[in-house]
């Protein structure tokens, strides 16, 4: 049966009455210009997700894709590398006549990102696209290098005019990491705000592109089952893992820089604790959903020095055994400085003080060579107040858990306790299951495919604002400067284990860490 | 990819003997397997003449991961006497692992024309309560679906199967009032419908909106209901008023009332076009300025031409989606809800003469 529709009619002139029914929402005419364009990024996630938009006709109806990089090279082997790339890294097998299409639309300009020509000469390279159409296109520069170049480039951007274009909208997307600690983010943000405005940025966190950050959303704020349970009264503790089973391969180089703290849980993380803490937003636009997970941040108590060492646990993974194989340690990797203190797990017991969850602890935890490859949020209801069953014979009666799974197998499981059958009232815990995957006929999109398609759009609900990277840094900087200051060596877990000891000394009373 | 992981059949069964053989069958393949899990996501039921069935299952054998997660096919022989029964689970061989593999259900069942007085008792008990359920019957038999529609909340048709484009779009009209329509001939429309919203969608075009003058559609000699059904959408979306639309040659030519003015419709006959669906699309507008849009290899051949004359030509890249894209893309259909077919239908009844 019909579901009724707005009435169609031209009388809103800031509205397109073609789109009402349609799934995939228009994107403006728009020339790409990635910076670090022969980067890993660029080829294995924003290449082939650029294929497979326009595989699916979801590119702008013009779309120019410029790669910048340092290298001297022709626009025909910058066009050879894409088609490699995205032969090699696509999800899907690329179609000849649609990859030619796209690739037709490929340019190259080479130089380093200090280089005032390069602008020069990137500006002529879209000024010609919008002679070709006859109009001014939208411009998206996509800042995929190392962030120690960012500065320069948004800086250049300035200098040279590329900041704005009149008739068309200019977009910046900065990949992460945004900073390495709160004063580097602070002044990356003044640089960039400098240049551009706040609305013209997207700071990339590919976690919140990904389907199953968006679905948390919805179980929170479309099922009304959950929400008079959602909060101190009734949940006793919340618990964020997401372990990895293999060891660094070969990003060293980063990873040693970085740690697991910078890498997974200062982004990654806390926007997942923000989705479960958030209050829910007046509407889902980028402004009211920022703003309420902004608050959340707000509330997690600044770590103080003296406090760090009961709150946050960090170690480094030991030789041991991993998939039935015997997996080196950490400092035994290609590529590790002898006597690294980088952590390759980090734990964490933070507070959300406000009056929803005042009280309850939220557990971080993220490591490298764990038992199992793993992302969930258990979240541990109170015990029931009286026992009437005895808990005798029996795994006895737990307090429910909601499990939200996000990978390998998105789902979400409730344990609840049931009677084993018998004469005895003898009770033990069982889970009730829900998979997405059953559920659904589609295919997710790569989150790079969203998230592009998205910042084209101007729509930023899916990106990190400026104050929300800066409060994300607020809560992991305090930590971060007092490991920086201890020397080693690190506590130690063995490869293919469930974590240091260490990490039981993060939970409170009877709290547990659930298995890996 | 798919492997069938169990089957069942029998010969002179019972609907609750197959209902309770593909619970057993899924019982075991789950204590066999534990990380293989039934989908639960759409019930299909198709009704289809057994001569043809073969035909049919290749077809819905391209749909892929659009697959409903339970299909019925009720296979059709009108002097057959017995009822016979085949279920088959599969399920995807590629996974990762640690990853689950969903299951897949089709029940056959061999029927003749003794059972269809019985056909809701038959085919009730085969589909998965509290799942939405699409019917399918693409060999006609309206009087099955009439009968089936009890227990489909969405109806798979396809318009140009229909010889004539009245009969097809007066039945999806009255489809419309007891099931949510999915139309083949629509979703071929829709690539076509997102370009030309995209087209006029930047701030700077969209007041060309209320000035378009002509709009010009070539379709496949065989698909006449979905230009008209293209032209309906852009009429019922844009407030104008179809009239009857004559036949010259090969076109069908008219006009629509919008506001003040008129807006020249023509659907014209593509014989070269190999392909159920549309050739192209012309859009006018009153102050000269056009855009056309046309297949081609790897995508769309635009043409834009400014009113002093300036043209511009370039290729939107997309892959077509084929004949078995476009069943899956119904049968994924079945689970949303286009509010905009059913003006656009009504529109472009308004232009049958």
């Amino acid at each position: 049966m019909a579901t009724p529709v707005a009435q169609p009619g031209l009388q809103a002139e800031s509205e397109n009455p073609l789109t009402a029914g349609l799934e995939r929402m228009p994107v403006a005419p728009t020339s790409l210009v990635i910076f670090g364009a022969t980067g890993d990024l660029a080829r294995r996630k924003l290449l082939p997700a650029l294929y497979n938009l326009a595989h699916e006709g979801a590119l702008p109806e013009r779309f120019h894709l410029v790669g910048v990089s340092r290298k001297e090279k022709e626009h025909g082997d910058y066009r050879a590398e894409c088609e490699q790339a995205i032969r090699r890294f696509s999800r899907r097998t690329p179609d000849e006549a649609v990859l030619k299409s796209l690739l037709d639309n490929v340019k190259y300009v080479p130089g380093t990102f200090d280089d005032e020509g390069v602008y020069s000469h990137l500006c002529s390279v879209l000024d010609g696209f919008e002679a070709d159409a006859g109009e001014p296109l939208n411009r998206a520069f996509y800042l995929s290098t190392a962030p120690g170049f960012f500065p320069v480039i948004v800086e250049r951007l300035g200098t040279s005019g590329l900041n704005a274009h009149e008739g068309a909208q200019v977009r910046l997307i900065i990949e992460k990491p945004f900073g390495t600690t709160l004063q580097e983010a602070r002044e990356l943000n003044r640089a960039v705000l400098s240049i551009f405005d706040e609305a013209q940025i997207f700071r990339i966190d590919h976690y919140l592109g990904k389907e199953t950050v968006q679905n948390m959303m919805a179980f929170r704020f479309a099922n009304g089952m959950f929400e008079p349970l959602w909060n101190r009264n009734y949940i006793d503790s919340v618990q964020i893992t997401a372990s990895e089973d293999l060891g660094i391969g070969s990003r060293a180089d980063y990873y040693d820089s970085s740690g697991a703290l910078r890498d997974l849980i200062q982004n990654h993380m806390l926007q997942l604790l923000c989705h479960v803490a958030m209050e829910p937003p007046v509407s889902f636009t980028a402004e009211e959903v920022r703003n309420e997970k902004v608050k959340v941040l707000q509330a997690i108590p600044q770590p103080q020095a003296a406090d760090i060492p009961g709150m946050a646990v960090r170690a480094q993974y030991g030789p041991g055994q991993a998939g039935g194989e015997n997996a080196p340690g950490y400092l035994q990797e290609e590529g590790v400085p002898e006597g690294s203190i980088t952590e390759t797990y980090a734990a964490l017991r933070l507070e959300v003080d406000n009056w929803r969850w005042a009280g309850v602890p939220f557990y971080l935890r993220t490591g490298k060579r764990l038992a199992r490859k793993v992302t969930e949020i258990a979240v541990t209801l109170k015990p029931v107040p009286h026992l009437a069953f005895s808990q005798e014979g029996s795994l006895g009666v737990q307090p429910n858990q909601l499990v939200l799974t996000l990978q390998p197998n998105e789902g979400v499981s409730l344990s609840l306790g049931a009677k084993i059958p018998g004469t005895r009232m003898i009770i033990r815990p069982v889970n009730m299951e829900f998979l997405y995957g059953t559920a659904f006929l589609s295919q997710s999109p790569e989150a790079y495919e969203r998230l592009i398609t998205d910042a084209m759009r101007g729509d930023a609900t899916l990106f990190t604002r400026n104050d929300e990277v800066e409060a994300q840094w607020r809560v992991c900087d305090p930590i971060v400067s007092a490991w920086e200051q201890t020397p080693g060596p690190l506590p130690s877990y063995p490869a293919g284990s469930q974590g240091p000891r260490e990490a039981q000394d993060l939970l409170r009373g009877e709290d547990r860490w659930r298995a890996i | 990819m798919s492997t069938t992981d169990a089957v069942w059949s029998a010969q002179g069964t019972t609907p609750d003997a197959i209902e309770a053989a593909l619970r057993q069958l899924l019982v075991e393949v789950h204590a066999e397997d534990d990380s293989l899990v039934p989908a639960r996501v759409l019930n299909m039921i198709a009704f289809v003449d057994r001569e043809w069935s073969g035909e049919i299952a290749n077809r819905l054998s391209g749909v892929g991961r659009y697959h409903a997660s339970r299909m019925v096919v009720l296979s059709y022989e009108p002097g057959r006497e017995r009822l016979d029964a085949r279920v088959m689970i599969s399920a995807d061989s590629d996974r990762a692992p640690g990853e689950i593999a969903l299951l897949r259900e089709t029940v056959v069942v061999e029927l003749g024309r003794q059972h269809l007085d019985d056909l809701l008792t038959i085919a009730d008990p085969l589909v998965v309560t509290d799942l939405p359920t699409l019917l399918w019957s693409p060999h006609g038999h309206q009087e099955v679906v009439a009968e089936l529609l009890a227990l489909a909340q969405a109806v798979l048709v396809d318009s140009v199967d229909e010889p004539a484009a009245s009969d097809a779009l007066d039945r999806a009209w009255s489809l419309k009032e007891q099931a949510y329509v999915v139309d083949l001939a629509w979703l071929r429309s829709t690539p076509w419908r997102e370009r030309v919203a995209s087209s006029f969608d930047p701030p700077r075009r969209r007041e060309d909106l209320r000035a378009i003058t002509s709009v010009t559609v070539r379709h496949h000699p065989a698909s006449t209901v979905t230009a008209m059904l293209f032209a309906g959408w852009l009429a019922s979306r844009l407030g104008w008023r179809t009239g009857p639309l004559s036949s010259h040659g090969d076109a069908l030519s008219g006009s629509a009332a919008a506001g003040d003015g008129e807006v020249r419709l023509c659907l014209q006959s593509a014989p070269e076009l190999q392909v159920r669906g549309l050739e192209g699309v012309t859009i006018e507008t009153a102050s000269g300025r056009s855009m056309s849009l046309d297949r081609g290899s790897g995508g769309l051949r635009a043409i834009s031409r400014e009113a002093g004359g300036e043209e511009h030509r370039w290729t939107i890249p997309g892959a077509s989606r084929g004949e078995t894209g476009v069943l899956g893309e119904g049968i994924r259909q079945a689970l949303l809800r286009d509010p905009t077919y059913v003006p656009a239908v009504g529109a472009a009844r308004a232009m049958l003469a």
